[in-house]
């Protein structure tokens, strides 16, 4: 407990994050059946349900089962998706094979059955000309690939944040990734969270070829100058030979700038 | 579960796994940093779990450029086989509801893989003493049944304070008591548990607040130094120096370097 300054007793926060189980510590022994049974229904509400691309039934075998592929490349937030969209797959054609719906507290879309394509949280594409890419190739000989961007405030130095050449790329790697990567890695104490972390986690300990390229950039934003700052990515194993036409992908982006651009405009 | 680094699974048995309890000013798990990188522990593998926030950056314990590019996750293993030591490290928070869960796996390895004892490193809220307690050193051990037989004289001739009960509902006047240790995260239910399945567990803690507790870490790890001697002090060195060893991931604690604009 803490007094503040106008005398009142607060709880002081803990990083640690114990105040939950002293709560949960408090709520198990009232819990009634009821309780369990809502929770129940609430975490299978959340559970990530795999649809298959065209028909969008259920998915019934995990994807690269359905799927197996050579080299994976996963793009999390805007600016990650817009250089994957105009630069790898602008080049030759992919279909989708897959998608996934979830829903959770925060997710403002209240119909859980049906997802309009806007509303999509992650689709799944497969290169159709391109047979090296995918394969049957066991587990092992997959190679993953993982796009994502930070904010520059996230970004630990000795130096301030302000001297930092924005954006940047960094990158971190499983042990049994190989291969160059195209920037330098990202220095301790750095860290990663969220998804690419769960994604490189698993990697690291099931032994799968993994490469996270991490832009750090004040634009969170969809926005030109973070998204060409994964450039250099393209020279890397993983992708080369990927993206084709650079100055057509080039032209892409700047459509999908114009875009979204209009969309965030609230002025007009 | 437990996944090794190699393709052989290391041999266990009858070593001592000691762990931290995520708990207020994480000082159990700061703890363990200092343990794992004075005694130079190599990871031997992975507690894989879901029951924790993801979280990957490298090596913590780099001490140069060659060991600087090693990836690490949030919850590995690290062993010392000359002194049977076995340490567990976890570096993230837990999931809503998943702790008791992490608790039942852990202690099911634990079993499974034959450790003669757990020693759980903790901390409670400093707030939360009473009188005596403030009066007192900060730090307390608890032992579960089957440890206080072989270790409970040693706690005696060190002097060591055991955790006091105190009333399970504060509010009541003639409440039963119990431990409770609030701000200690896992540790009441790995204790309890512990108790209940006759695994052999002792839990170091210090009464801590949050803020910069570096130094609560180094006296948590001198308590527990006092018992196993992990490291023992140099007659020669200067009184000073600190035989613990901070690693090189607990650089820029508190943020990044000001703008010099700021002067």
């Amino acid at each position: 407990m803490a007094a503040t300054f106008f005398g009142e007793v607060v709880k002081a926060p803990c990083r640690a994050g114990t105040e939950e189980e002293e709560e949960e510590d408090d709520e198990g022994r009232r819990e009634t059946p009821e309780d369990r049974e809502v929770r129940r229904q609430l975490a299978k509400k959340r559970e990530v349900r795999l649809l298959q691309g065209q028909t969008k039934t259920s998915l019934e075998v995990p994807l690269l089962e359905k799927y197996p592929c050579s080299k994976f490349i996963i793009a999390i937030g805007s600016n990650a998706v817009a250089f994957l969209s105009s630069f790898v797959m602008n080049s030759g054609v992919w279909e989708e094979v897959g998608c996934t719906k979830l829903w959770n507290e925060w997710c403002r879309t209240t119909d859980t059955v049906h997802l309009s394509p806007t509303e999509a949280f992650c689709v799944f594409y497969r290169l159709k000309s391109n047979p090296s890419v995918f394969g049957s190739c066991p587990r092992k000989n997959m190679q993953i690939t993982i796009l994502t961007c930070r904010h520059i405030t996230e970004y630990k130095t000795p130096e301030a944040p302000s001297s930092l050449p924005s954006p940047f790329l960094k990158a971190l790697k499983t042990q049994t990734y190989k291969d160059a990567v195209c920037c330098s890695l990202l220095e301790q104490p750095n860290i990663a969270h969220d998804l690419p972390a769960a994604v490189l986690s698993y990697c690291q300990v099931w032994k799968i070829p993994a490469v996270l390229y991490l832009c750090y950039t004040d634009v969170m934003q969809l926005d030109l100058v973070t998204v060409e700052a994964f450039k250099p990515a393209l020279s890397s194993r993983s992708l080369a030979g990927l993206a084709k036409n650079i100055p057509q992908s080039t032209e892409m982006l700047k459509r999908l700038m114009t875009t979204s651009e209009i969309q965030s405009n609230i002025y007009t | 579960m437990f996944v090794p680094c190699t393709d052989s699974a290391p041999d266990l048995t009858g070593c001592t796994l000691l762990m931290p309890a995520v708990s207020v000013g994480n000082v159990g798990q700061l703890a363990m940093d200092l343990i794992i990188s004075t005694l130079n522990m190599c990871k031997i593998g992975y507690f894989y779990t879901d029951c924790l926030v993801p979280m990957v950056g490298n090596n913590p314990y780099a001490t140069a450029e060659e060991n600087s590019a090693e990836l690490s996750i949030n919850t590995e293993v690290y062993s010392l086989p000359s002194r049977k030591l076995v340490a567990l490290q976890l570096r993230s928070i837990f999931i809503k509801y998943k702790s008791k869960s992490f608790c039942e796996k852990l202690l099911a390895w634990v079993k499974s893989s034959g450790f003669s004892r757990v020693i759980v490193l903790s901390s409670s809220h400093s707030y939360h003493r009473n009188d005596l307690q403030l009066r007192s050193a900060p730090f307390r051990y608890l032992l579960t049944p089957s440890m206080q037989k072989s270790v409970q004289n040693k706690m005696k001739n060190l002097n060591w304070q055991e955790m006091e009960k105190s009333p399970c509902i504060p509010e009541m006047k003639d409440s039963e008591l119990c431990i409770r240790i609030p701000g200690g995260g896992i540790t009441k239910t790995l204790y309890d548990e512990s108790c209940s399945k006759g695994i052999q567990m002792a839990v170091l803690l210090k009464f801590a607040s949050e803020g910069d507790n570096i130094p609560d870490a180094i006296g948590l790890v001198e308590y527990l130094n006092e018992w196993l001697q992990i490291t023992k002090p140099c007659s020669d060195s200067k009184p000073s120096t600190l035989p613990w060893k901070f690693p090189s991931s607990w650089r820029l604690l508190f943020g990044s370097g000001l703008p010099p604009a700021l002067f």
